[in-house]
């Protein structure tokens, strides 16, 4: 079978597999240390759904052009709802279950796929959530506008890495060039849907509870009904 | 500890999270596109697909980047492909499976990282 959602083994070579294995085990046990900060007795169990979640949607491939398919990564997901560190532990799981019991992305890719969705993925997502918070904690429209934007971003930049890797390890039978310019093309459309589906799961989270959205904690109530006024709002644009 | 209302809130937002992965996972995944996906695309970018996938007799032709792909060494999993034992129509089952696994591994791991007793505000003595 050669078809699967992720990176199967061989598509890059075993040194650069390796070398992407080991930045997938170091930041991984960074983000061990670091989520500890993050998991409580109310979060900790929410990190354990968020990513049952991700497992869930990442299944459900929508169509983006006639014979091509795309499915969420969630990167900006479990970034703005349970955190960064958190988050790549949650994404970085989910490849292991599907590595593991689903052949869903090699094992010798497992790094690689780590490194993509569960780090860089991560991690890109949040720091675009990060830069939009003043505008997410603002109005619902600028949390929505927020999980959108980062997850666009966070599905691009995912693929650009894959194209990093190809170029690092892959055999060159199909140019780099070509490999860019279709992975960030048919990556920009995923990344529409995942921004749809990014925005409404933190949507419908933040309507029920707002204190389980990491990326709200600590934002005063008040704020949102006295800062919708012309002075903050213009400052965003 | 939150106070009891506030707790069962949570237990029910939490029971209602996971309903809606089991219902992704085991009914929605019956309407996911087959297609290849958008890596999936560019590594075929150059072969055709010839044969069928359900006879096992699919092969590329043609010169493309998927040719280097090899199987996975648990392709043999009675879970691979999202298929309970390889059988057609099973993508629901597997995907619950899926879900369960993931709740318990990840929730797992989370309870066991967790700080102790610091929900609310009121941390207790124990650590």
């Amino acid at each position: 079978m050669v078809l699967a959602m992720h990176m199967s083994d061989g598509l890059v070579n075993a040194p650069t597999a390796a070398a992407f294995g080991l930045i997938a085990v170091i930041g991984l046990a960074l983000a061990v240390s670091r989520a500890r900060a993050d998991l409580d007795d109310r979060t900790a169990p929410m990190a354990g759904l968020v990513t049952a979640f991700v497992f869930a949607v990442q299944m459900i491939n929508f169509p983006i052009l006639p014979g091509a398919s795309g499915h969420l990564l969630g990167g900006a997901l479990v970034a703005i709802l349970v955190g960064p560190w958190v988050g790549s532990l949650c994404i970085a799981i989910v490849l292991a279950v599907q590595a593991l019991l689903f052949a869903d992305g090699g094992l010798t890719a497992l790094g690689t796929n780590v490194v993509n969705m569960a780090l860089v993925g991560v991690f890109v997502g949040y720091g675009v959530a990060v830069a939009m918070r003043g505008l997410a904690r603002r109005s619902r429209a600028g949390l929505l506008a927020t999980a959108f934007v980062a997850a666009l971003v966070n599905t691009v930049v995912a693929a650009m890495v894959f194209v990093l890797q190809y170029a690092i390890g892959g055999d060159g039978v199909t140019s780099i060039g070509t490999v860019f310019g279709l992975m960030v093309g048919l990556h920009l459309l995923i990344g529409i849907g995942e921004g749809v589906i990014t925005a409404a799961t933190v949507g419908a989270v933040a309507s029920v509870r707002p204190d389980l959205v990491h990326l709200l904690r600590g934002a005063p109530p008040s704020l949102e009904l006295r800062g919708t006024g012309g002075a903050a709002a213009g400052s965003a644009t | 500890m939150t106070a009891p209302a506030s707790g069962r809130r949570t237990t029910g937002f939490f029971v209602g999270f996971l309903l809606v992965a089991l219902v992704i996972a085991g009914g929605l995944s019956y309407l996911a596109s087959s297609a290849p996906d958008g890596l999936d695309s560019v590594t075929l970018q150059g072969c055709e697909v010839t044969g069928s996938e359900v006879t096992g007799t699919e092969e590329l032709t043609g010169t493309c980047i998927a040719q280097n792909a090899r199987d996975s060494a648990t392709a043999g999993s009675p879970l691979a492909d999202y298929a309970v034992g390889g059988g057609d129509g099973t993508v629901g089952f597997a995907g619950i499976i899926g879900v369960a696994v993931t709740v318990v591994v990840a929730g797992g791991l989370f309870w066991l990282l967790r700080r102790r007793g610091t929900t609310a505000g009121t941390a207790g003595p124990d650590s």
